[in-house]
């Protein structure tokens, strides 16, 4: 019989990455059963009810609030773990040097700061970003809106006010954009070229982009349109300013489009538009079907031929031949952090006439039902894992339960995994995931991976493949040429 | 060639100067790689009081 | 229609801080209150500091000083009958406010009292405070003994007309440049006031030597005022009334124009909705207590001086003064800057005729909007003196307080009314 205690500060706010770090210390102390500190808007109460975790001075919260809560063994444990929670919160949040800085709250203070400013990067809770995205647009700003759950109807909104005064408005859910050489967000450090990328996908622009540096070409600008630019009710907005951007762009040779297949109606727009540049364009909807494409254009079904498409140079994958033979299983179980890299792998074994189930599935892909009964792969930051938790981007111990459940499965023969460098992620994807896989008894299902990066990422990517390795996973050149390799292993059986 | 005005090359002309809202380490990041940008301590608009930001914006503010 | 209201405000708000920041405040005189405030000549009427508060929710050093003052005009015989004349109802307590005055603490004006006289030349406007009594025992602090009210009587019978004389024969202090140089000087006009009170002794000294009918009288004046380093808080504070009341009722302004508190009540006012209090508990003060104190002993926040930092002085001008940030307790002097530059968010705009040298002679910022309060949650911070709770003892420490976010609110939900903005 656990004991539930709420604690309501008024008036305190932490970024959710800040928040998820206390939640975690304290659901891993001895006697707590489960606690979230989470702010007080009804999307997170409602996360906290499911979870047990609400009681009535959660409930009476305001969203200027902070929530604290426990669910622990007895009220001295209850007790200890919120009087930690309270310390963690007043932990000041910088180092206290001599010289104390002073930090703006507002848009308005940091615009004095920085008068020349023009992007406003917003990362806040979804409720509250078109405000603070209208307030940038207002003062002249461009604006990458990271956050997510921002309601269609404001996304529309936002793009057609930005439109006249010539504002782009990338996202929301905008994860990735790079301009003019300044990576954005979760993004790669790569060469500066002729190639520039739209994407509404921020994954999808993180391998084409690490693609496109590993065949010695490079990136003119990537921008981001958010997940949503391409349906009817957007109308493509940001992906048509994109395009005349890119085109106006001297330093810009080559366009790539990267989305999912969208509405026939947009596609036809943004097909049109582009038909119309000087400029040659390769065009990627994910596991779409090849459309009549204008002069210019050239279609492809996957990020890797994108980028080998936009570069005029092939990737060599790994040789069927240096597949490894799984000892056991015949099933392929894919485990990703980046969504667009599990649409691609899907498509790849569907290309091979495979069956495969996700809990996004492609078109021609199935719906998840059990694990056993098929080839999966699953996005581990779809909104159902990521709803109070953070993305396995961030924190890649999200991936560590379904990865053990499938080593230990008798019935997976190839484990499929991503592994995404740059900026904004884990500082060490890989020597998570080697810690998570040294010492795995041998005899388990062969695990191939295809790491995301490039040597000059923060985490340089030479170094995060040999860690990986080092335990023996086999490390192909691309997500896509991962995805052939573990067809090749269970083939070989 | 388009009927829309091309947009100002203010943001890729050079390497943008960001104001960063929110997650406050994708300031510290982009601090790492030399570009610039200043950090704000954001918090919900009146203190999360729906009613009283809607009259904010109701009133310039 | 939305863009409308909101520029009609932003003009509306240029108008409110122009008025404050065109201000010619000149220390003019010192008389008798009644001569300059006719309505203290009938009945028993005695100013109180802060917003309109009954008898019976008055705190300790609040009632103490009623008590005091009205046995030292000669409607009670001691404090037992004044005390029973206050339950009674029988003595008009109203706030200094509603007549062109302020006062410190307690903020006791009575008719008989001198009173400080800021007259602001660009507008013709004047304002009152009573002159400041020195440390310790004192009636602001609730003090009312014999000693006590033997002091006030030296300051109307000796101090006032003295200071009188000489303002008269000098032809006026203007305040601003004093300002000026004492923000130059570590001096933030609350807290800290010792630079300004030297610079004003050494204007008036010859003066008043001048004027001095008797040799005996000119040392105890000299040294009444050189032993008190917060002698110039008090001009100071009328000098704040005296710019902010040509801002008042300026339709549209959501600019504060006043910040009080009386041991009870914080109260504010704003420019577009007139002569409307808001109010709210005080908070109590955070900071430092002199030896044999402690947090247990503070009295809740008290006093018109929150007059100074609604022109941008005081907790304001913290930058100015890294020594207070020390001694307050409110953190290393290197953050008193921080300060200075948070409530740049909240408020109009610097002045340029009082900048902060250690800040790149960055102005202090003036005219507190509550739209950016209500909005970014910051309180407007003010430096203040902690009393004892129990009437008479003193000062017990110093520090800050926060205004309370929600008078801000409220002044906000008005305005939107007044506004027709729903």
């Amino acid at each position: 019989m656990t004991v539930l205690r709420n604690e309501v500060r008024p008036g305190t706010y932490l970024d959710s990455v800040a928040l998820m770090r206390i939640s975690r210390t304290l659901a891993e102390r001895d006697g707590v059963a489960d606690a979230g500190v989470m702010i007080g808007t009804e999307p997170n109460k409602q996360i906290l009810r499911e979870a047990h975790l609400l009681g009535p001075e959660g409930e009476a919260a305001l969203p200027g609030d902070l929530i604290i809560a426990v669910r622990a063994a007895d009220e001295a444990a209850t007790a200890t773990a919120v009087a930690e929670a309270k310390r963690l919160i007043d932990q000041p949040k910088r180092s206290s040097g001599p010289a104390a800085a002073w930090r703006p709250r507002t848009l308005q203070a940091a615009l004095k700061e920085l008068p020349d400013a023009n992007l406003a990067l917003i990362s806040v809770p979804g409720d509250f970003a078109a405000p603070e995205a209208r307030k940038a647009l207002s003062r002249g700003l461009h604006v990458m809106i990271f956050s997510d759950n921002v309601p269609l109807a404001e996304e529309v909104a936002l793009k057609q006010e930005a439109r006249e005064p010539g504002l782009l408005v990338m996202g929301p859910d905008c994860g990735t954009a790079i301009i003019n050489g300044a990576p954005l967000a979760f993004a790669n450090v790569v060469p500066r070229g002729d190639i520039g990328i739209i994407g509404a996908s921020g994954t999808g622009i993180q391998e084409v982009s690490c693609l496109i540096a590993r065949s010695g070409c490079g990136v003119s600008h990537a921008i981001g349109t958010g997940g949503r630019d391409l349906k009817a009710e957007v109308g493509a907005i940001t992906t048509l300013m994109a395009i005349d951007l890119l085109e106006a762009d001297p330093a810009t040779r080559h366009i790539v489009l990267i989305s999912k297949p969208p509405a026939a109606s947009v596609a036809r727009a943004v097909l049109d538009r582009i038909g119309r540049s000087a400029k040659p364009a390769t065009v990627c909807f994910i596991g779409g079907e090849a459309l009549a494409m204008p002069a210019n254009v050239r279609f492809a079904a996957t990020l890797k031929a994108a980028a080998e498409r936009a570069t005029g140079r092939a990737i060599a994958g790994t040789p069927a031949a240096r597949a490894p033979a799984p000892a056991r299983g015949r099933l392929i179980r894919g485990l990703f952090a980046g969504g667009t890299l599990c649409a691609e792998s899907q498509i790849v074994l569907r290309g091979a006439g495979l069956a495969v189930m996700s809990n996004t599935p492609v078109p021609g892909a199935s719906p998840l039902r059990t694990l056993a009964s098929g080839h999966s792969c699953i996005d581990l930051g779809d909104d159902e894992f990521t709803r109070g938790r953070p993305h396995p981007m961030i924190e890649p111990a999200v991936r560590d339960a379904p990865l053990a459940a499938a080593l230990a499965d008798p019935a997976v023969g190839v484990v499929l995994l991503d592994c995404v460098l740059g900026w904004g992620g884990h500082m060490d994807p890989a020597g998570h995931l080697a810690a998570r896989l040294a010492g795995r008894p041998s005899g388990g299902p062969a695990i191939i991976a295809s790491v995301t990066g490039t040597d000059a990422d923060p985490q340089g990517r030479a170094e995060q493949v040999r860690r990986l390795e080092a335990v023996g996973v086999t490390v192909a050149p691309s997500n896509a040429d991962a995805t052939a390799l573990a067809l090749s292993a269970i083939s070989a059986r | 060639m388009t009927d829309k005005t091309v947009p100002t090359r203010t943001l890729i002309a050079a390497p943008p100067k960001v104001i960063n809202i929110g997650l406050e380490r994708f300031a510290t990041e982009l601090a790492a790689q030399r570009v610039t940008a200043v950090h704000v301590d954001w918090a919900p608009p009146a203190r999360g009081d729906t009613r009283l930001a809607a009259l904010l914006a109701k009133l310039g503010g | 229609m939305k863009r409308n209201v909101g520029q009609q405000i932003a003009s509306a708000n240029a108008e409110a801080l122009r008025r404050v920041l065109a201000a010619d405040p000149v220390l003019v005189d010192c008389v008798p209150a009644a001569t300059v405030i006719p309505a203290l000549g009938q009945g028993r009427r005695i100013l109180h500091a802060g917003p309109p508060i009954g008898w019976e929710r008055m705190c300790g050093p609040m009632r103490g000083a009623v008590q005091g003052i009205a046995v030292f005009e000669g409607w009670a015989k001691d404090l037992g009958d004044a005390d029973a004349l206050a339950a009674a109802g029988k003595l008009e307590l109203e706030p200094n406010h509603h007549f062109s005055a302020v006062g410190p603490m307690t903020g006791m004006t009575t008719r008989s009292q001198p009173l400080l006289v800021v007259e602001n030349r660009a507008f013709g406007n004047r304002a009152y405070c009573a002159i400041n009594e020195g440390l310790g025992k004192v009636m602001r602090f609730g003090g009312n003994d014999a000693e006590v009210l033997g002091r006030l009587a030296w300051l109307r019978d000796v101090l006032g007309p003295a200071l009188g004389r000489t303002l008269r024969e000098i032809g006026g202090i203007p305040l601003k440049p004093l300002i000026a140089r004492g923000l130059g000087m570590g001096d933030e006009m609350h807290q800290r006031n010792v630079a300004c009170s030297s610079l004003l002794l050494r204007i008036l000294a010859p003066a008043l030597a001048r004027t001095s009918t008797k040799g005996g009288d000119l040392a105890e004046c000299l040294g009444f005022i050189g032993r008190n380093d917060q002698f110039f808080l008090n001009v100071a504070m009328a000098m704040g009334k005296a710019m902010t009341d040509p801002a008042l009722g300026i339709e549209g302004s959501t600019m504060v124009t006043a910040m009080c508190r009386n041991g009870t009540d914080f109260g504010i006012r704003v420019s577009g909705t007139g002569d409307q209090w808001f109010t709210a508990p005080v908070e109590m003060p955070v900071g430092l207590y002199f030896p044999g104190y402690t947090a247990a002993d503070a009295n809740p926040d008290m006093g018109d001086s929150a007059i100074v930092e609604t022109i941008g002085l005081g907790g304001f001008a913290m930058g100015a003064a890294p020594a207070v940030v020390g001694f307050i307790g409110a953190g290393q002097a290197s953050e008193a800057a921080v300060f200075t530059r948070t409530m740049a968010e909240i408020t109009l705009g610097p002045n340029p005729e009082w900048t902060i040298p250690a800040m790149d002679f960055a102005g202090v910022p003036t005219g507190i909007d509550i739209r950016l309060v209500v909005e970014t949650g910051l309180a407007p911070t003010i430096n203040t003196g902690i009393a004892h709770r129990k009437p008479g003892i003193g000062q017990v420490g110093a520090g800050v307080v926060k205004a309370p976010l929600r008078c801000f609110d409220d002044a906000l939900v008005a305005f939107a009314a007044r506004m027709g903005v729903a």
